[in-house]
């Protein structure tokens, strides 16, 4: 082997390259700026979670007397904004999408590294703004809608200014992410032999870019409104309330798909590794990625079955919706497909990926009964949807989140955490979880409502076991929350690849170098060679 | 090797391209404001249309060079419209069938 | 058997060729964006243009069609001495890019001086933009089209200071080019609102 004069390269993690707060909030290091959106993320995560419990407490009874049920419009406003617009939209993209990005694809940063930064002071800039506006307070939902969003008093026009400024983070953190998957893969490494994690991110990267700006103009029409007294949701003024709905949703749904497709490309990379064996269907998998990307365009109508739309445009958008099951069924057989016959390895992070199988499967299925105009006449606004949000959401997006963070933890951090801590965590969470969710369906179809304060006595006894469900949950992401932060003071130093995964971040150090890679690699094959020999 | 383009040929357009798109826009421009001063029905908002996209197509091809880019970026460029047809389509039918039930 | 052999040796150094195409790809993309954002607009056009096209015969008849017509040929002229000034740069010709770009955001601001009439004489029939639907549109799509023209005129007065102080050449001269993009989508936006709102009968 011919030695180059180049000379040795001492290894310096990236968490010890430059010290000091000011550093971190001007670096350009993608795998930093992934650690400052996880940061903030997770902050808001508990603060919306902290925010939820207050609900499910009030609920605990049928009553408002814990508070009044204008403070209870308040306290779902800020539940649902904080959460859709601060931890998940954002989500796995920014934190994990940051961090693994270029380092899966063989690149030193991302195509961007100044905007990448620029995207994350956007990002605060924006949550700080819509807290300080919903705290005013606001009562709209985090949905918005006309006419009450445009004439009521709470501070709609900097809530929306907000959000728009949030979207614009979005829309670069996008532009970034596609960018880099199109023009910075290392030699060798084909479309066909990238992670699916990447295939997952290009999808939702091409969500982010193109159906944001759609609620961009949506809000700044309803800044309009209310400043400008124009009048495009207004019926007094030949306006169309049901306008507003059809634009917010046009970016709204492709949003949920923003929120879930990421999390699936986790779940794709995880349960390769811990099974010990390729994953089945590579190709349909990634492309199935794309054409769930795709129809989630064609869908948006279905949130507004009820809204007042055609029966002609209702029955179209019912029938575009069952075709996004498709896509998503692929990946659930092909994941199962993987398990069969595979060498289980129950580690913590497979028992998340596990659980959003189990999880995600009946959200998606839900998803189906509300998709189906006949029956979503009945079940729209009730805790049925609440139910299926929450199955996709948390029982989706959040375990596959939570996997992530157990699963890239070492490769992040350079440590390890306590894994049996982390397993008996994961059953508080999956326990308190189902407890808390799953008999919302069954109030939804005997007609509970979703948004309200009060409710019928006959509700009492299945409100009351979703509230403890809820305490079960906290204390199990508590418990996880303990475990992961104390991880990182632990003496011992993780190794390179703990759980003999073939992709391209664990051939780097745990924690990696800030250049990621010595010598940008040469990519012979694809990442899920699983139990060949060598 | 993935990462690096197929064309970096540059090419640069010359002057006198630019000049005779120029003249191509202010022809069609004149043609649509003419056309507008007088009544031919439908027809006024197909013209006007045509015309615009033609306008607007020589702009992107020309100006902004998108002839000579590949196949990624004219997906990018394309595709916005694609959705745009979406939603407007999509909207309107909704509309539509509302004010005149099917 | 692992993903990658790391034993070839590749420099981290960019080619400037491979950035010059990196950049230009994320402003196309951003531009997509763009095109969405006033896509909305657009569509609210379309379907209250379906509802109400009595509304739109009668009061497109208000906007002034001369100065619309004016400010149609400003832009489609100043899109031209962009993009000239673009090739004039990748021949490395400095001063004819400045004067270009210097004809290019005079352009602009005469754009916005017609506009500027356009919108007081309007004022001054006490027209506003709450007035009706189709003027609410008109106002929307123009304002939000006339911050475009700012932003764009601040852009490129950036790359015409860079310009001049010798910043570009043959080499490089990816920012004149995206400065020149941005202000063909500017140009490209107004292709479609001057017949939608002026010239549609």
């Amino acid at each position: 082997m011919a030695n180059n004069t180049i000379a040795e390269h001492v290894y310096v993690p990236f968490l010890e390259e430059k010290k000091g707060l000011l550093s971190w909030l001007v670096t350009t290091d993608h795998k930093k700026i992934g650690i400052l959106y996880l940061i903030s993320i997770s902050i808001f995560f508990t603060l919306g979670g902290i925010i939820a419990l207050l609900m499910r407490f009030e609920l605990l009874t049928p009553v408002a007397d814990f508070v009044d049920p204008h403070t209870y419009n308040v306290l779902f406003t800020l539940h649902g904004s904080m959460m859709v617009f601060f931890f998940i939209v954002p989500g796995l993209a920014a934190s994990f999408g940051n961090f693994l990005i270029p380092l899966m694809i063989g690149a030193p940063d991302v195509a961007f590294p100044k905007l990448n930064i620029g995207s994350w002071w956007i990002y605060l800039i924006g949550t700080v703004i819509v807290l300080i506006a919903l705290l005013q307070p606001a009562d709209t939902g985090w949905t918005f809608y006309t006419p009450y969003s445009a004439t009521t008093d709470a501070d709609v026009v900097l809530i929306t200014f907000g959000v728009f400024v949030l979207g614009f983070s979005s829309i670069l953190t996008g532009l970034n992410f596609i960018v880099t998957i199109h023009k910075m893969r290392a030699p060798g490494m084909t479309w066909h032999r990238l992670p699916l994690f990447i295939w997952a991110s290009y999808a939702t990267a091409i969500l982010q870019l193109l159906a944001t700006p759609v609620v961009g103009i949506t809000l700044l029409l309803l800044i309009a409104e209310r400043t400008l007294g124009v009048g495009f949701f207004d019926p007094d003024k030949g306006g169309d309330p049901v306008l507003f709905q059809n634009f917010f949703w046009f970016y709204s749904h492709p949003a949920v798909y923003i929120m879930i497709i990421p999390a699936m490309g986790v779940i794709s990379e995880i349960i390769p590794v811990f099974a010990r064996k390729p994953i089945f269907g590579y190709k349909a998998i990634a492309y199935s990625s794309l054409g769930i990307a795709f129809i989630s365009f064609l869908v948006w109508a279905h949130h507004m079955f009820t809204a007042g739309i055609s029966e002609v445009a209702a029955t179209i958008f019912s029938f575009l919706t069952f075709l996004v099951a498709i896509p998503t069924a692929i990946k659930v057989f092909n994941w199962t497909a993987t398990l069969y016959k595979g060498s289980i390895q129950l580690h913590s992070a497979m028992l998340y990926a596990l659980g959003f199988l189990f999880l995600f499967a009946i959200g998606g299925l839900t998803g189906i009964f509300l998709g189906a105009l006949a029956s979503d006449i009945h079940l729209h606004d009730t805790y049925f949807v609440v139910a299926h949000m929450h199955y996709v959401m948390v029982g989706g997006t959040v375990m596959g989140f939570l996997g992530a963070l157990h699963f890239w933890y070492p490769k992040w951090f350079g440590k390890m955490f306590n894994e049996t801590v982390a397993k008996i965590a994961w059953f508080l969470i999956f326990i308190g979880f189902n407890v808390t969710f799953f008999p919302q369906f069954f109030l939804g179809v005997q007609g509970m409502p979703r948004r309200y304060a009060t409710y019928p006595e006959e509700f009492e006894s299945l409100m009351a076991l979703s509230t403890y469900g809820s305490w079960i949950l906290a204390v199990g992401l508590l418990l996880m929350t303990i475990n992961l932060i104390s991880g990182l003071f632990s003496k011992e130093k993780a190794p390179q690849n703990p759980y003999g995964s073939l992709s391209l971040e664990w051939q780097v150090p745990s924690p990696p170098p800030h250049e990621n890679f010595e010598e940008i690699p040469h990519v012979t094959d694809w990442t899920y060679g699983y139990g060949k020999k060598s | 090797m993935s990462s690096h383009s197929s064309s970096e040929e540059h090419h640069i357009t010359s002057y006198k391209t630019y000049i005779l798109i120029w003249i191509l826009l202010m022809i069609l421009t004149a043609i649509t404001v003419y056309v507008s001063y007088v009544d031919v029905g439908i027809f006024n908002i197909v013209i006007a249309m045509s015309v615009a996209s033609v306008k607007a197509a020589v702009v992107a091809l020309f100006f902004m060079h998108l002839k000579f880019e590949d196949s990624i970026t004219w997906g990018f460029a394309l595709f916005p419209l694609a959705l745009l047809a979406l939603l407007i389509g999509m909207t309107i039918l909704d509309t539509f069938t509302r004010l005149f039930p099917i | 058997m692992e993903q990658a052999s790391m034993d070839h040796t590749h420099g981290h150094e960019m080619d400037p060729r491979e950035a010059y195409g990196i950049s230009k790809f994320g402003m196309w993309l951003f531009l997509g964006t763009e095109v969405m954002l006033f896509g909305g607009l657009f569509a609210a056009y379309a379907i209250f243009r379906a509802k109400y096209p009595e509304m739109f015969l009668e009061e497109h008849k208000l906007l002034n069609r001369e100065m619309g017509a004016v400010n149609t040929c400003v832009l489609i002229f100043s899109s031209m001495t962009m993009a000239v000034g673009v090739t004039a740069i990748q021949r490395g010709k400095r001063k004819l890019t400045s004067l270009m770009l210097l004809i290019t955001i005079l352009c602009g601001l005469a754009f916005a001086v017609v506009k500027y009439f356009e919108y007081s004489a309007k004022f001054s029939h006490h027209i506003y933009p709450d007035t009706s639907i189709f003027f609410s549109l008109y106002f929307m799509l123009t304002g939000l089209h006339m911050l475009h023209v700012f932003i764009g005129i601040a852009i490129l007065s950036t790359v015409l200071v860079l310009t001049m102080k010798g910043k570009f050449n043959q080499k490089y001269s990816t920012p004149v080019e995206l400065g020149g993009l941005y202000w063909h989508l500017v140009d490209l936006i107004w292709i479609y609102l001057f017949p939608l709102l002026y010239l549609i009968g």
